[in-house]
């Protein structure tokens, strides 16, 4: 096998010495085209879209795939871990308060990549995993009824919902407006204004939807495997 | 040196399979595959790499200006993400394993008998 990707590696292009043509066309008419300064969420959210559907739906899919796998099933014994002797687990003040005021922070900041998408590096999915990890950070910090207070689950699957029907509402949209299965129909606006590049910028909002929600109904699923802390502050 | 980045990821692909394959614990085999995923985000990324070229965000510089390869980077965004999937799904699979026969050693599982 090495010697097979030895034989791959010695006939491929030079690094540096990008031979391709569907780049170079990509770059220099996006921008006219779709009124977006990043043509990486141009390619990902308008020329190919409906991959990026089906990319949306295979997170969809493994969410709803670890709720299965992990819930609660009927008639099983709720598992206990093999006893341990009880060692107290100390943490340290000083970092839970500083976890307490980044969560804050990682919100603004995951909202400001999701609405960003079509300008700047950033978009729907990396938004997304930025403001799933506030929901983790809120476990890491408080306790977990707080925990369970903030991120209650069905506000979870609703968001899960709505961000993954919304991508697939936005494309039957663009088909009652007489356009293409997710063809670009709305006017695109002008070139870096926040709300410019047409359904690109919505699709984007429903993928960071979708995306936050996936990855809090994860980490939701998998504290629930964790035994009841009985930790204390310090 | 102009094949250098090929030679990584070809190295991160056989390294994570040699972890796969003498894996004793499931957790360490997921690790492992994470580690062949991302042997594709090197090669991909290295394909649309150009000397002297800069990242397709045309904020400041006019259109047209070089830029790598956009295509290849949409490509791995979504590679990532598929990544991420895959292995969540996997380790609910290794905790479910854990549950049900108390070992997460592969060569200590056998096949069901129930």
């Amino acid at each position: 096998m090495a010697g097979l990707l030895l034989w791959a590696i010695t006939g491929l292009p030079g690094f540096g010495k990008y031979p391709g043509q569907y780049g170079d066309l990509i770059n220099s008419v996006a921008v006219f085209e779709r009124h977006v300064t990043n043509v990486v969420t141009a390619v990902n959210f308008d020329y190919r879209a409906l991959d990026t559907l089906g990319e949306e739906y295979i997170l969809f899919a493994a969410a709803i795939g670890v709720m299965l796998l992990l819930r609660e099933q009927r008639g099983e014994p709720h598992y206990r871990l093999p006893e341990h002797p009880h060692i107290p687990i100390r943490r340290s003040e000083a970092g839970r308060w500083i976890g307490l005021g980044f969560i804050g922070v990682i919100i603004v900041f995951g909202i400001y990549i999701v609405i960003h998408a079509q300008l700047t590096p950033g978009g729907g999915f990396q938004g997304g995993a930025i403001l799933g990890t506030a929901s983790v950070l809120v476990y890491l910090t408080t306790e977990e009824r707080i925990y369970r207070r903030v991120t209650p689950k069905w506000l979870v699957e609703v968001a899960e919902c709505a961000g993954a029907g919304g991508y697939a509402l936005i494309g039957i949209a663009a088909l009652l407006a007489g356009g293409a299965f997710l063809q670009n129909v709305l006017p695109l606006g002008k070139t870096g204004d926040l709300a410019s590049s047409g359904t690109i910028w919505l699709i984007n909002f429903s993928v960071g939807l979708e995306v936050s929600a996936a990855f809090s109904m994860l980490y939701l699923e998998f504290v629930q495997e964790v035994p009841e802390r009985t930790t204390k502050f310090e | 040196m102009s094949l250098l980045p090929y030679f990584i990821a070809a190295w991160l692909l056989l390294i994570g399979l040699y972890g796969i394959v003498t894996s004793k614990n499931l957790i360490h085999l997921i690790v492992c595959l994470a580690v062949v995923q991302s042997s594709t985000y090197v090669l991909l990324l290295s394909a649309g790499y150009r000397t002297g070229a800069s990242a397709p965000i045309f904020a400041e510089r006019p259109p047209g200006t070089p830029a790598v390869d956009p295509i290849v980077q949409a490509l791995v965004l979504t590679d990532i993400v598929v990544g991420a999937t895959v292995t969540a799904l996997l380790l609910a699979l290794a905790v479910q394993v854990f549950k049900r026969r108390g070992t997460l050693d592969p060569a200590r599982l056998r096949p069901l008998r129930d």
